[in-house]
């Protein structure tokens, strides 16, 4: 009886918000439509559909994502890599702490792309500039809520653990992680937001031929506003289906089922 | 199991504010297989008397000797229960809890899977197995922690008022089962309690402590006969002694 008020709240909220983007699409054509801009400027729904389905139907859309897919996740994986154990180890070990703290604190506030034409001085045009960036960007959201997750692993599990017989190394894979889980998740979601946004920014202009970001810049050179449209559209298309789908079961199958986390009411 | 010896344990508080004496020259003896119960009022040191005897305060003097050992830090040789639920680590269930101690000691997933059911048969919780904490009730996370901190077979069963955050009702329950399981196993319990009637419950001896500094005032023995019946006359004459040395007014009902 319970799947079925679940069901059909779920149900409920897809129909909440199939209005909502209905009423925004309609705003959107109403405007398109009324000739305060030009078209050109500013397609019509329709016109972006036609242009997206034909980009997805000749495969370039598909390459364009794969791209972008590709350096995201590369430097979101790589940002996991050192954010991760990075803040773990600041928040058990005082000098590491101690020493990473201010670093931390001095770079976390230099926005990515402040680093695009620097970097890629450095490392040219292409994949590197664009995966470091996006390391860059991601890096600090994991570290942080890691560090704030493990100092906010309760005393008790680790009493227990240690009367137990937990040594430093299990006590960190059995009771840190788990027990950060719910700021590490929160890290990821942050991280991948964050690497998402700065891939975008970054492939604009550290790139050349593929990427979603590559596609909008180019896309203004011959003012073809619903070839950006339609990247936009799968910009956030992408984004949301990580978000939901990814980020959104990954709690689901772990801090909302262990009750580390609760699902809002009503 | 074991005996435990406990000779002239001090400790001190470093506060802000200077020194603070947490327990002075505590001296106790304890027998393998007995049940004592540390009563006192709040402060008098009795949480760090058994937080010392855990090994994770170390005592400023003196010493703690677990079967003719010196205690130096915790370790395997006892099991520990606090009072709060929240001990339980919220990503394992009950099995995974109560097996927990086991892995760390390095036995096969099998043997271990059969030995947390055994413990949580122990506490009446084998239809629980495979819940996590959460979806169980306050007594039923106790039981758990029970079984989980006598899974790995340790001699000795440290406990800080691990029924002090239940309902009364679920507390009587608690105390029964406890009684059970400390009969069946014949751990050295050690039990810190401030509820006087769960200490003649449960101890053959009660050991009364008193606040600023932490000192043993008086080691009562409880010889009634088990199982003890909490409404006959002479649980109540033990309960008027205990808190007559706690200075109670014993004219006045205690509930």
């Amino acid at each position: 009886m319970s799947a079925l008020t679940e069901r059909g709240k779920s149900k409920r909220s897809l129909v909440r918000a199939i209005i909502t983007l209905t009423a925004a699409a309609a705003f959107y054509e109403g405007i398109s439509y009324s000739g305060l801009f030009p078209q050109v400027l500013l397609p019509t729904i329709q016109t972006i559909a036609v242009t997206l389905y034909s980009m997805l139907a000749d495969g370039s859309m598909f390459e364009h994502a794969a791209y972008t897919l590709y350096r995201v996740l590369f430097g979101f994986s790589l940002a996991i890599i050192v954010g991760l154990p990075l803040g773990i180890l600041m928040a058990r070990f005082k000098h590491v702490e101690n020493f990473f703290l201010p670093l931390v604190s001095a770079l976390m506030p230099i926005p990515s792309f402040a680093l695009v034409p620097l970097f890629m001085l450095w490392f040219g045009i292409g994949n590197l500039t664009t995966i470091l960036i996006v390391l860059y960007a991601a890096t600090f959201p994991m570290l942080f809520n890691t560090w704030s997750g493990v100092r906010a692993v309760n005393p008790l599990w680790l009493r227990a653990a240690g009367a137990m017989g937990a040594d430093e190394q299990r006590l960190f894979w059995k009771v840190i992680i788990p027990g950060a889980a719910p700021f590490i998740i929160t890290g990821m979601r942050q991280a991948f937001l964050r690497a998402w946004i700065a891939v975008v920014g970054a492939e604009m202009i550290a790139a050349s031929d593929w990427g979603l970001g590559w596609v909008i810049f180019d896309s203004k050179e011959f003012l073809q506003t619903d070839v950006m449209m339609a990247s936009i559209v799968v910009i956030g298309f992408i984004g949301f289906v990580f978000e939901r789908l990814v980020f959104g079961s990954l709690e689901r199958f772990t801090v909302l089922r262990w009750g580390m986390v609760r699902a809002a009411k009503g | 199991m074991v005996p435990i010896e406990i000779r002239d344990v001090t400790l001190v508080y470093d506060t802000p504010g200077g020194k603070v004496p947490g327990v002075k020259e505590i001296k106790l003896d304890i027998g393998a297989s007995e049940f004592v119960c540390i009563v006192g009022p709040s402060g008098c040191g009795k949480s760090t008397l058994l937080n010392i005897i855990a090994g994770f305060l170390a005592p400023a003097s003196g010493q703690i000797l677990i079967d003719g050992k010196t205690v130096s830090g915790h370790g395997t040789d006892r099991g520990i229960v606090f009072q709060d639920f929240a001990q339980l680590f919220p990503w394992r269930t009950a099995l995974g809890n109560v097996e927990f101690g086991l892995e760390m000691k390095g036995i096969a997933k099998q043997e271990r899977e059969a030995i947390a059911r055994e413990q949580l048969r122990l506490v009446k919780l084998e239809k629980f197995v495979s819940s996590y904490p959460h979806h169980l009730s306050g007594g039923m996370q106790q039981r758990v922690a029970i079984a989980r901190a006598l899974a790995y077979n340790p001699s000795v069963l440290l406990m800080d008022e691990p029924f002090a955050a239940l309902d009364a009702m679920t507390r009587d329950d608690m105390q029964r089962l406890l009684a059970d399981v400390w009969r069946e196993t014949r751990k050295t319990v050690i039990y810190v309690t401030h509820n006087v009637a769960e200490a003649v419950y449960l101890a053959d001896r009660v050991v009364v402590m008193t606040p600023h500094p932490g000192r043993v005032k008086t080691v009562v023995p409880i010889g009634l006969p088990r199982p003890r019946e909490p409404l006959s006359v002479e649980f109540l004459d033990c309960q008027k002694e205990l808190l007559r040395h706690l200075g109670h007014d014993t004219t006045e009902t205690e509930n």
